[in-house]
């Protein structure tokens, strides 16, 4: 394991309205947040947190890119150079009938490639156990987890959260990454935020 | 909240500068094309241009402004609340329905009954009865069937529609809506939406496009034509909304609506302009696979064979490069769709690019190589635009532009895509 174990104070809210002030205040105070976990998506939660925009999209334009170049040239070095085939008397680079398998192909890699690239930036595969640091956080709690380094006092993170609202606070000690390594989340700091 | 949008001097302007432009070329196109002139096929060139023109900006127009009160109908199925915020806008696109609907249905009348047999072949008698093909379609492509058909369509159009309208603006008078009233007027309104869609789909989506635009070619059917027409209409709808919204918004009008609602928008054109896409490409793929005489003259005409280029080669290709690729490579980014800019750019471009489509879905039947793309076109193109400019600002200045007491109001507000 590549990660290293690393502390976590881990403070859990029952209320969304309690957490986005929390996480700003929290980002404000100078505290790096590790991960916020839901039960469900919550819109902007994303933006409240810094996190910068996910860049899974252009990875899937470029996989859906292979994709076509693929399957056109593929089927074009089959059809004209390799075995060429008089099908229905069409001429060979017959372009209309390959539109919808260029289609399919262009969705397939896309589709695949993303799936596979959202596992790895979420630490997640087969046999990988990970580590949860509530299990309510499935159900119905939302679970502010806040790094620690060397420098950090927990002591006094754990009365930060306790003021900032959290139900249940604890401290934690975690194994953060797997076997490629890790994918750090990039975020902003709050100084670098409009209006700050 | 309460002030009323004034129109701005410049789009008065506008509009009666592209009415006055598009008066100018109908009568230019009146004088010198002899629109009475006898109406063999290919006898009297001007005289076909003259009403083809016309049926291709008149139906093209009077769909589009139709698509924006689907676009209300689906979304108040659908329990789309985002639409709330600029509700007011496809209103009163949808407001012109009925103008164009007149002038449509008096075009589609002095085709039919002035004996155009250059732009409805079916008109011709003698080669319907010797015509094994079109005596099979005798019972419904017939001038009896077609103007009452016709009729019933834009009537129903122009009433359910008003309908919609009418339980909108009624509900600015009455003052916040408690619960069961609310939940009993979006029962109400979503009761008029399904009957409007129902007619919609018997009409937009299968018999209208076959009367008007699919009969040129009397010979030829495709199962996808209706759906093709609809895409194409549909696509320009929603850009025309979002045109609407944007300028709109420059004058400092509907204050709730956001980035988000220009967000979803652009998702409207860039996926209708795929499925636009696609039923472009089933219809021609399919054909071009079977490979049968009579299909294939549709194609034929348009783009010709592979020994020689049909006359209208570069318009059909054109036509998939503007309103496929270009949304396709343009509207994919998320910034894109929520760029001002690129989104009022994107909309123009769309609207054209399907005026274009319906320039090749009318004219290869009608006037064959003969077309052109001159001061009339774009003049008679211009008139249709002004009338839309005109009816729609008529809606905006009369009513307020937030429907304001709309259960989904909120939900509209805070929408976050």
């Amino acid at each position: 394991m590549a990660g290293g174990i690393k502390k976590f104070v881990v403070g859990s809210f029952d209320d969304e309205k309690v957490l986005f002030p929390a996480v700003k205040n929290v980002r404000k105070a100078g505290y790096k947040i590790h991960d916020v976990y839901t039960p469900f998506p919550v819109h902007g939660l994303d933006h409240a947190m810094g996190i910068r925009e996910t860049s899974l999209h252009t990875a899937g334009f470029i996989y859906a890119i292979t994709g076509t170049t693929t399957a056109l040239t593929f089927m074009s070095w089959v059809f004209t150079k390799d075995w060429p085939l008089n099908i229905g008397g069409k001429p060979n680079f017959a372009l209309p009938a390959w539109i919808p398998i260029t289609f399919e192909l262009t969705v397939l890699f896309s589709a695949v490639g993303m799936v596979l690239t959202f596992c790895y930036l979420c630490n997640l595969a087969p046999f990988v156990k990970k580590h949860h640091f509530h299990p309510r956080a499935t159900d119905d709690l939302f679970v502010m987890v806040i790094e620690c380094t060397d420098k950090t006092n927990d002591a006094e993170v754990q009365s930060f959260l306790q003021t900032a609202g959290a139900q249940e606070i604890n401290v934690q000690e975690a194994e953060t990454g797997w076997w490629i390594g890790r994918y750090h989340k990039e975020q902003k700091l709050y100084k670098e935020e409009k209006g700050y | 909240m309460d002030h009323q949008f004034q129109l701005p001097g410049s789009y008065k302007k506008w509009t009666y500068g592209l009415i006055g432009a598009g008066v100018i070329a109908l009568l230019y196109g009146f004088i010198m094309f002899h629109p009475f002139a006898h109406a063999g096929h290919g006898e009297n060139v001007n005289s076909t241009r003259f009403w083809a023109v016309l049926l291709q900006n008149s139906v093209f127009f009077l769909l589009v402004v139709n698509a924006a009160m689907f676009f209300i109908c689906v979304t108040t199925m659908a329990m789309g609340g985002w639409v709330v915020a600029f509700r007011r806008v496809s209103e009163a696109i949808s407001s012109v329905v009925p103008i164009l609907g007149v002038i449509t249905f008096v075009i589609l009348m002095a085709i039919v009954f002035g004996d155009r047999t250059d732009i409805y072949h079916w008109l011709d008698k003698e080669a319907v009865a010797n015509d094994h093909i079109l005596n099979g379609k005798k019972g419904f492509l017939n001038p009896m069937f077609f103007s009452i058909w016709s009729f019933i369509t834009i009537f129903l159009w122009w009433f359910l529609g008003k309908k919609m309208r009418s339980m909108s603006l009624e509900s600015d008078k009455q003052g916040t809506m408690d619960y069961e009233t609310g939940k009993k007027w979006i029962w109400n309104n979503t009761v008029w939406a399904s009957l409007y869609s129902i007619v919609f789909t018997l009409t937009v989506a299968s018999t209208i496009p076959w009367l008007w635009l699919m009969s040129i070619d009397a010979h030829w059917y495709s199962t996808m034509y209706s759906w093709y027409t609809f895409a194409s209409t549909f696509v320009s709808g929603v850009s025309l909304i979002a045109l609407y919204v944007i300028y709109l918004k420059n004058r400092g009008q509907l204050e709730y609506v956001t980035e988000e609602h220009l967000h979803d928008l652009g998702k409207f054109m860039f996926a209708f302009s795929i499925f636009w896409t696609y039923l472009w490409f089933s219809q021609y793929m399919l054909i071009w696979y079977s490979n049968q005489p009579e299909e294939t003259k549709y194609f034929v005409e348009r783009i010709g064979t592979a020994t020689k280029a049909g006359p209208y080669k570069g318009i059909f290709f054109f036509n998939l490069i503007i309103n496929f690729l270009c949304p396709l490579l343009i509207l994919m980014k998320k910034g894109t769709k929520r760029n001002w800019t690129m989104v009022t750019v994107m909309a123009v471009l769309i609207i054209f690019g399907h005026w274009v489509d319906f320039f090749q879905m009318v004219m290869p039947g009608t006037l064959h190589e003969h077309y052109s793309l001159g001061f009339y076109e774009f003049g008679i193109g211009a008139l249709f635009v002004g009338l839309i400019m005109w009816g729609t600002g008529r809606y905006l200045s009369k009513h307020s532009l937030l429907a304001r007491n709309h259960p989904f109001l909120k939900e509209s507000m805070i929408h976050h895509t």
